[in-house]
């Protein structure tokens, strides 16, 4: 009876290795964590794009919690999440934008056109400041804490759902 | 492999044809750029560094393969870290805190991957055993002799005439 039993060992570890393949299938590869998490935000020194001559750093960051949000013009989820970024900033969060490989003359278009939830806005064209953040593509969402560490990474499009479940909570752990 | 070769080898006549024709702009499609290296050695550092990094982007192509941006920003990331003098750890590390761990095709011996790393190890123990147990249980198996009666029915069934 025994040794009958050993028979079936194969048949047991076929079904573990199928329940840990069915698992990984629910998982999602572009859901993983930023390398960035609970690092201090990059050094940068860049102009921003409402004022050429303006330059801004990291010390545009401290002192509060802030959003900061990577956009460009060319980038389709970007117009789609503007309300949502919108009414954020219309309950008092403070937003930065970052304007990732763009023109000055599309980011400022883009921003007449779908609304400026932002109080100012990095221009970043040759994406240099965007690599520094791990960032591949647009939009990406930062939530920096007072001190300038960022707290959270939202890669993507940010619906209704995502400012309810995620983006109001976890600005309101880190106020 | 040697399925897709001939296959390859058909494109590649295909796309000279059509430089032939002065048709060029259909060759460079693919948007990678070419790299001139003076030394050797480091062209093959860079071939071995972009070859060993996914695309954050693309998720299962490797950033010498790619044509995502963010592919050609770290294939020339790598670049200029190699002229800087870097060392192949030093860019690596670069691009991981950057990107995270997920960048690295083959993950970093650590906490978090001593199983990833250790079960092939552990399963092939494991049948080695097995298959020494087996063997020896065996040995010890044979080693009865038969009695009277089964020899006299093995004989008997030895020598049994086949019917015709």
């Amino acid at each position: 009876m025994k040794r009958r039993l050993l028979l079936l060992l194969p048949l047991v570890g076929f079904l573990l290795l199928a329940l840990f393949f069915y698992r990984g299938l629910a998982l999602d590869p572009s859901h993983r964590d930023s390398a960035l998490m609970a690092r201090d935000f990059p050094a940068f020194d860049l102009a921003t794009l409402e004022e050429p001559e303006r330059r801004v750093d990291t010390s545009l960051l401290e002192g509060e919690v802030t959003l900061v949000n990577v956009w460009g013009e060319w980038c389709p989820a970007c117009k789609q999440e503007m309300p949502q970024l919108l009414s954020l900033a219309e309950q008092g969060i403070r937003m930065v934008g970052i304007n990732y490989r763009d023109t000055r003359e599309k980011g400022l278009q883009f921003l007449d056109e779908f609304g400026n939830p932002f109080e100012v806005n990095i221009f970043d064209p040759e994406g240099d400041l965007g690599f520094e953040l791990g960032v591949y593509g647009a939009p990406e969402t930062f939530l920096v804490d007072r001190d300038g560490v960022i707290r959270y990474h939202h890669t993507g499009y940010i619906s209704p759902t995502d400012v309810r479940d995620t983006i109001l909570p976890e600005v309101e752990k880190w106020q | 492999m040697a399925m897709i070769r001939p296959f390859l080898g058909l494109a590649t006549a295909l796309a000279m044809a059509l430089m032939l024709l002065g048709n060029s702009s259909v060759a460079m499609a693919a948007g990678i750029e070419i790299r001139e290296f003076d030394d050797p050695v480091m062209e093959q550092r860079y071939r071995d560094l972009t070859g060993s990094m996914r695309c954050p982007l693309c998720e299962n192509q490797a950033i010498d393969d790619s044509d995502a941006p963010i592919s050609a920003d770290m294939r020339q990331r790598v670049y200029v870290l190699l002229q800087d003098g870097r060392a192949d750890i030093e860019i690596v590390d670069h691009m991981v805190q950057r990107f995270g761990e997920y960048i690295l095709y083959n993950p970093r011996l650590e906490n978090r991957t001593y199983l990833l790393w250790g079960t092939p190890i552990a399963l092939t123990l494991a049948g080695l055993l097995l298959v020494v147990l087996m063997v020896r249980s065996r040995r010890n198996a044979a080693a009865r002799a038969l009695s009277p009666e089964e020899r006299a029915r093995l004989n008997d069934l030895i020598n049994r005439k086949r019917p015709k």
